[in-house]
């Protein structure tokens, strides 16, 4: 027989099916709320915008982490005639790409000039940040989990807390273990236990960071009437304890960050001065216009960037070559052309060469416009290496020091390894002699002049990295790579080497306790006294070959 | 010999001096006053005399410019002294030159008194701002000229005599030593350039008022510091002209072409090349002393490395080994650099650095060995 | 023979200087444009000579000016202090000028004054500046210290909620001015002298590591930390770097700075400057028809789409207008009837407000703070209600709140009010 529904079953089946279908024809109150007080966004002012992302994220609705994602970083708009809020795929290009804020789903596209932006500034963005970071907890990438935690150690209110200690039981990465600890242990000092005092602070003991660190200070401040922050005494001499561990950690590292400092300073020296040392030490010549070639080298990156605007990335690295060869035929013409008439006469190549820089720079002005270029940093030489709390190495003066000791690799190896370089080495001690043994001088003094001319280009890729790009970029550096050169011993690679980085160590030790200028001033005269001392450098050229006049 | 690979006879050069020598009042030197003479004379005419509506005025830019030229060419002078004669190449001068402008800044800022803008009448307007309770000791007896004249010699004196001792006690030469003369007044711009030093800082010394009572804005006292400027110019270069005549001047010869031999002839070569590099100081000092008030400025930047620089090329455009040749350079390079300033602000470098490049490869004797070359020719 | 071709030359030099008046053309009046075109400031100044090129250009193509052509007169001064004084005493006495457009630097402004007041030229500044200044022979268009550097230290204090500060500078007099008065400011406003760290550094200062992490430390005290910078030129470039590197965003200490325009952002990698601050009183993102239209008459004058305006450009503007209206009023180019006709002239600016001289030889402008955006232009995050008038002698400062310049009623750059006298600033 027929199995029917009976009267009950039927009105079950029609109120299951009602109720199944109504998501698709009408909002739910939830959505109105939710996009009534996103349409109030439009006409706030910053701070009404902060208060109005709380409510939203507080109201729960699913959409609020892309929408308010969206709000930091600049892409939510509303459209000029209907008013109606969407989120944007992408701030570039035109039209702009639209998505629905309720569903998340694509919604067409619009011209920019039909949308405004929803504006925001630096307090709003740094709020929306906080509130994201909740959201991002549960993302499956550590390094979004880690960054979110970190977030939130800045403000730890009582949300964020029980939050954090939900997720520290689902938590499989042992780093962001050790951040939600750190950020439990901090909330765990305002409680009323001694004993979770006294056990936090334990926990705290072993961070570096300087957060922490102000965190336990507090606990041992004194209020006016002599009465301290921290009544349990146990607690105190816990946190006392605590401070200067962490103190001494903290000193130690920051020891190590000075050092890097002076090791990066010192190898922008070593970079520099490796192509004066060539030209100067082996050849004899004084370029004044060495710092112009290191500019050419700096616009060469600008040129090259702007050739390959899509590729950032690796335009660094095919900026290298290119400099190399712009500054080393640079070089060679001006061997060529001028210096080969002025061999043996170091002070006027000093002149000449002066007036080439002149030249040089003029003519970058004419070109390029007496403004700066802006060079722009890679992705992966941007931001810094984080090895503790306590100590950051930035990415691009540590490839840049790495760069330089690779570099220096390269050109001893040419001397010492290549023929090129037994050539270079040769008319360098004994020109006549070399002559006499069949090696074509012209040939190798324009080489010579290329090769150290092309390091300087190699040295300003690294400058434009650091620093402007401009006309006048030689200026800076000409003085401080001739004091390198002399300080190491004319013509020795090693002595620029050790020179240019012991230069560097000095400056940066002095800096913190003289500052900037009284460093500077410090070095320069112990360089003048150290001359004294050694008058040809610390490793002098030996031999009779050597003498000037 | 020494590598030295300059044209054949350049260094009869010594002879060209020897020749026309024979006294210090040579055909060469009395050309040289005469033209220095016409200057002096005809500066105040042509300002005072004339009226202010005729062509033939001369105004008080000119008198200025005239003015810079002429000290510009005392610190070209020092710089041949010891370049042109002793081989001793020193890319630092303008730090002499540059402390004599200071030493007589600072008497000039002590004269303002009580007119400047804040009107103190002790403390010159950028320390009452720095909010200094009273003058920095060596700012002591300023307000009296005679003090500043003997600072404007003695400072840049001692500084000579310290650093020429230590560095040729040492015996650095040659490019070593060039260096670190570029190292020191490096050094010493950066000093200067502290607020903090007592020295104005970035923005030295200005708004001068009064010289030994003599209005700074009038042009009859512009017209008196030219001539006074001529005077010191025509007695520097005479007294050069003494050195390098004399018998020591024949010893400083030696130095400069064959050090190690003169050495091992028993002459203290040392003390030679200190006491001339010291002289050299005190015409520079002088030269930057006379220059402050002309041009009524005094800045840090004076100490740039970059001016030392240019003075050696003044040297080198006139001919260096003639004392009168580097004032000419002097001259010649920087009227050019006014007028092409003036007259091709866009482009001006090109021609500043072609004219050096120039220069240096086809008239390593200067502009005076390109005369002087036309006139052996006869 | 030899000496006689150096007499002959040296005649001709001191000839050459005499009579090289060039004679002035009939029927032009001449405009003279003192900035740099080469050396450290032709970076900055390079845009302004364009600036009153342009300018010029325009108001030729209007008729001129009482019936004359207008002619520019550039000259390059090279960033070099003692050639500012050599070249404007040239163009006023050889050239003779009716009035200057130039300097940037406060020192190549101070090695001017002398000569300006002594010839009775007149010159329009248009770069913000430290104050403690009011010639009778200038009219400053840029802004004075409480036309920008109170205004960015109020919005930091109230809408950002800082309660420390790094007042970072490079070494020289409009640094260390400003950060006197706002040192004295933020005193007064209750904030405690440990929470103020004061520092300075040289010009074109490249090494900030050591700086940076001072800062980052100061910083990391558990107070909301800022930093007011008036750092100049060159240096800025490092110093956004090495923020950006050591991972200091503008969301935890926000610089705001008084010398980096769009004009500096186009030649620097701007994603290190994110969110960071600028006090100006222009941005080339605000939009009125006035400030459009300068704009594409300046693209097609510069022949350059991408070319940036700044708030030193629109100072200009505003002066070159002034003077014209004053010339227009006082019928003649004299330099003592149109600076007596200049105060109380009104012209509008470039963003829909109204530039008028003040007695003092300042101007009122409005006051706007921006955020940095990726394309190098600002985002503007707060303006000023209205325009303020500048004031050329700090209220902050002991030494100048008695100070006032009055160049109509008092005819004195700096009056007393408390001893009744009038010192300096003017000369007889």
């Amino acid at each position: 027989m027929k199995y029917l529904p009976s009267g009950g079953q039927w009105l079950l089946m029609l109120l299951l099916t009602l109720w199944a279908t109504v998501p698709l024809h009408a909002q739910s109150p939830n959505d109105a709320t939710f996009l009534s007080t996103l349409g109030e966004l439009r006409e706030a002012t910053y701070s009404d915008k902060a208060s109005i992302a709380e409510r939203l994220s507080q109201g729960g609705h699913h959409s609020v982490r892309a929408v308010l994602t969206a709000l930091m970083e600049d892409r939510l708009y509303f459209r000029n005639d209907d008013r109606k809020i969407f989120i944007v795929k992408s701030a570039e290009g035109d039209p702009l790409n639209l998505i629905d804020p309720l569903s998340l789903k694509d919604a067409g596209s619009a011209p920019a000039d039909n949308l405004t932006k929803i504006g925001t500034n630096n307090v709003l963005r740094r709020m929306l940040r906080t509130t994201v970071a909740h959201f991002a907890l549960s993302s499956p990438d550590v390094s979004v989990r880690l960054d979110a935690v970190r977030d939130m150690l800045r403000s730890l209110d009582n949300a964020t807390v029980a939050l954090l200690r939900e997720r520290i039981g689902v938590e499989t990465d042992s780093s962001v273990k050790k951040e939600i600890a750190t950020g439990l242990a901090l909330a765990a000092l305002d409680s009323s236990d001694p004993r979770t005092r006294l056990e936090a602070i334990d926990t705290l003991r072993q961070s570096v960071s300087q957060d922490v660190r102000n965190r336990l200070a507090l606990l041992l401040d004194k209020s006016p009437d002599g009465s301290f922050a921290e009544s349990d005494e146990k607690v105190r001499r816990a946190a006392g304890a605590a401070v200067q561990t962490i103190d001494r950690w903290r000193t130690f590292y920051s020891g190590f960050e000075t050092l890097f400092f002076g090791l990066s300073l010192g190898s922008v020296l070593v970079l520099i001065a490796i192509g004066l040392a060539i030209t100067f030490g082996v050849m004899g010549v004084i370029n004044m216009a060495h710092g112009e070639l290191m500019m050419l080298g700096a616009y060469t990156t600008y040129a090259v960037q702007l050739a390959m605007p899509g590729h950032i990335g690796i335009s660094i690295l095919v900026a290298i070559p290119a400099a190399f060869i712009v500054a080393g035929t640079t070089g060679v013409l001006m061997e060529r052309t001028i210096i080969r008439f002025l061999y043996g006469r170091p002070l006027e190549t000093l002149l000449a060469t002066f007036g080439v820089s002149l030249i040089l720079q003029q003519s970058v002005r004419s070109i390029f416009s007496a403004n700066n270029r802006s060079v722009v940093t890679p992705d992966w030489m941007s931001g810094s290496l984080r090895l503790n709390d306590a100590l950051s190495i930035t990415y691009n003066r540590l490839y840049i020091v790495i760069f330089t000791l690779m570099v220096f690799s390269v050109i001893l190896v040419v001397l010492k390894r290549t023929r090129i370089g037994l050539d270079i080495r040769a008319v360098s001690q004994n020109r006549a002699m070399a002559k006499a043994m069949g090696i074509r001088t012209e040939w190798v003094d324009a080489m010579t002049f290329g090769l150290g001319s092309g390091i300087a280009g190699v040295a300003g890729v690294a400058l434009s990295q650091l620093t402007n790009v401009g006309p006048n970029l030689g200026q800076s550096y000409i003085i401080d790579s001739f004091m390198v050169v002399v300080f190491g011993g004319v013509g020795n690679l090693w002595g620029s080497l050790i020179g240019g980085m012991s230069m560097g160590a000095v400056n940066e030790l002095l800096e913190p306790y003289a500052g900037a200028v009284l460093a500077k001033i410090f070095v320069l005269v112990g360089l003048i006294l150290f001359i004294q001392a050694r008058p040809r450098g610390l490793f002098p050229p030996a031999g009779r070959a050597a003498e000037d006049k | 010999m020494n590598g030295d690979k300059q044209a054949p006879g350049l260094w009869s050069r010594t002879t060209l001096v020897a020749r026309g020598g024979g006294g210090r009042f040579d055909r060469g030197a009395k050309w040289f006053l005469a033209v220095l003479a016409v200057v002096a004379i005809a500066v105040p005419v042509l300002n005072q005399v004339v009226p202010a509506s005729s062509a033939f005025h001369l105004s008080a830019y000119g008198i200025t410019l005239i003015g810079k030229y002429l000290c510009y060419g005392m610190l070209a002078l020092a710089v041949d002294l010891i370049w042109g004669y002793c081989g001793i190449l020193s890319l630092g001068h303008a730090a002499f030159f540059a402390l004599g402008g200071y030493a007589m800044g600072m008497y000039l800022m002590r004269q303002i008194g009580s007119r400047g803008v804040y009107g103190d009448p002790i403390l010159p307007d950028f320390m009452v701002f720095l909010n200094y309770k009273s003058l920095p000791w060596f700012w002591y007896g300023f307000n009296h000229f005679p003090l500043a004249l003997a600072m404007m010699i003695l400072v840049p004196a001692l500084l000579a005599l310290v650093f020429g001792w230590l560095a040729f006690r040492s015996r650095v030469t040659g490019v070593y030593f060039s260096i670190i003369t570029q190292a020191l007044t490096y050094a010493l711009m950066l000093a200067f350039f502290r607020n903090n030093m007592g020295f104005g800082g970035n923005n030295g010394f200005t708004d001068f008022k009064d010289i030994l009572g003599f209005d700074l804005h009038s042009d009859r006292t512009h017209v008196v510091l030219l001539v006074i400027t001529s005077a010191a110019l025509a007695a520097s270069y005479m007294a050069c002209r003494a050195i390098v005549e004399s018998r020591a001047g024949r010893v400083v010869l030696a130095i400069r072409d064959a050090e190690s031999r003169t050495r091992f002839l028993g002459y203290p070569v040392e003390s030679f090349k200190l006491w001339l590099f010291v002289f050299s100081g005190i015409i520079a000092g002088i030269a930057g002393a006379l220059y402050v008030p002309q041009i009524g400025i005094i800045n840090p930047s004076e100490f740039a490395p970059i001016n030392s620089i240019e003075a050696v090329i003044w040297v080198a455009v006139g001919g260096r080994g003639t004392l009168y040749g580097a004032i000419a350079g002097a001259v010649l390079v920087n009227y050019a650099k006014t007028y092409l300033t003036g007259a091709f602000p866009e482009v001006w470098l090109y021609a500043l650095g072609a004219l050096f490049v120039l220069v240096t490869l086809f008239l390593p004797r200067g502009v005076i060995g390109l005369v002087a070359a036309r006139d052996k020719d006869k | 023979m030899k000496l006689r071709a150096m007499f002959m030359t040296a005649s001709l030099l001191m000839a050459g200087i005499v009579f090289s008046k060039v004679a002035a053309a009939q029927g032009t009046i001449k405009v003279g444009v003192l900035h740099s075109l080469s050396g450290t400031m032709a970076i900055s100044e390079t845009t302004l000579k364009d600036t009153i090129l342009m300018m010029i250009d325009a108001q030729n193509k209007k008729g001129g000016l009482l019936g004359k052509k207008l002619e520019a007169v550039v000259v390059d001064p090279a960033s070099n202090w003692p050639l500012f004084a050599e070249k404007a005493a040239q163009l006023l006495e050889k050239d003779k000028v009716a009035v200057v457009f130039g300097c940037w630097t406060s020192v190549s402004r101070k090695s001017v004054l002398p000569v300006f007041e002594k010839d009775d030229g007149l010159l329009f500044y248009p770069v913000q500046y430290e104050g403690e200044e009011s010639s009778k022979n200038v009219i400053y268009t840029g802004a004075a210290p409480n036309q920008q550097a109170i205004p960015a230290v109020d919005y930091l204090m109230k809408e950002v909620g800082v309660k420390r500060w790094v007042l970072e500078g490079t070494d020289y007099v409009y640094p260390r001015t400003t950060n006197k008065i706002l040192e004295a400011y933020l005193l007064m406003k209750g904030v405690k002298p440990a929470d103020i760290s004061i520092n300075y550094t040289p010009f074109g200062f490249s090494d900030w590591q050591t700086r940076v992490a001072a800062i980052k430390k100061f910083g990391s005290a558990g107070k909301k930390t800022g930093v007011v910078s008036t750092i100049n030129g060159d240096a800025n470039v490092p110093f956004y770097k090495e923020l950006g590197n050591q991972k200091i965003s503008a969301e935890d200490i926000p610089v705001v700075a008084f010398s980096v325009g769009e004009e500096e952002l186009s030649g620097l990698d701007t994603k290190p400057l994110l969110g960071h601050l600028a006090a100006w009183n222009y941005f080339e993102s605000i939009n009125t028809p006035a400030n459009k239209a300068f704009i594409s008459q300046w693209h097609t004058f510069i022949k350059n789409p991408k070319r940036t305006t700044n708030d030193p450009m629109e100072a200009h503007y505003i002066g070159f207008n002034l003077w014209v209206k004053a010339v227009q009023k006082a019928k003649t180019t004299d330099v003592e009837k149109v600076l007596a006709a200049l105060p109380g002239l009104e012209t509008p600016n470039l963003t829909g407000g109204i530039a008028k001289v003040l007695p003092n030889h300042h101007i009122t402008k409005p006051v706007y703070i921006g955020e940095v955006k990726a394309d190098g232009q600002f985002n503007v995050v707060w303006k000023s209600a209205g325009t303020v008038p500048g004031d050329a002698w700090s209220d902050y400062l002991p030494g100048s709140k008695d100070i006032e310049a009055d160049w109509v009623t008092l005819n004195c750059g700096n009056y007393n009010k408390v001893t009744k006298k009038c010192s300096g600033q003017n000369y007889k």
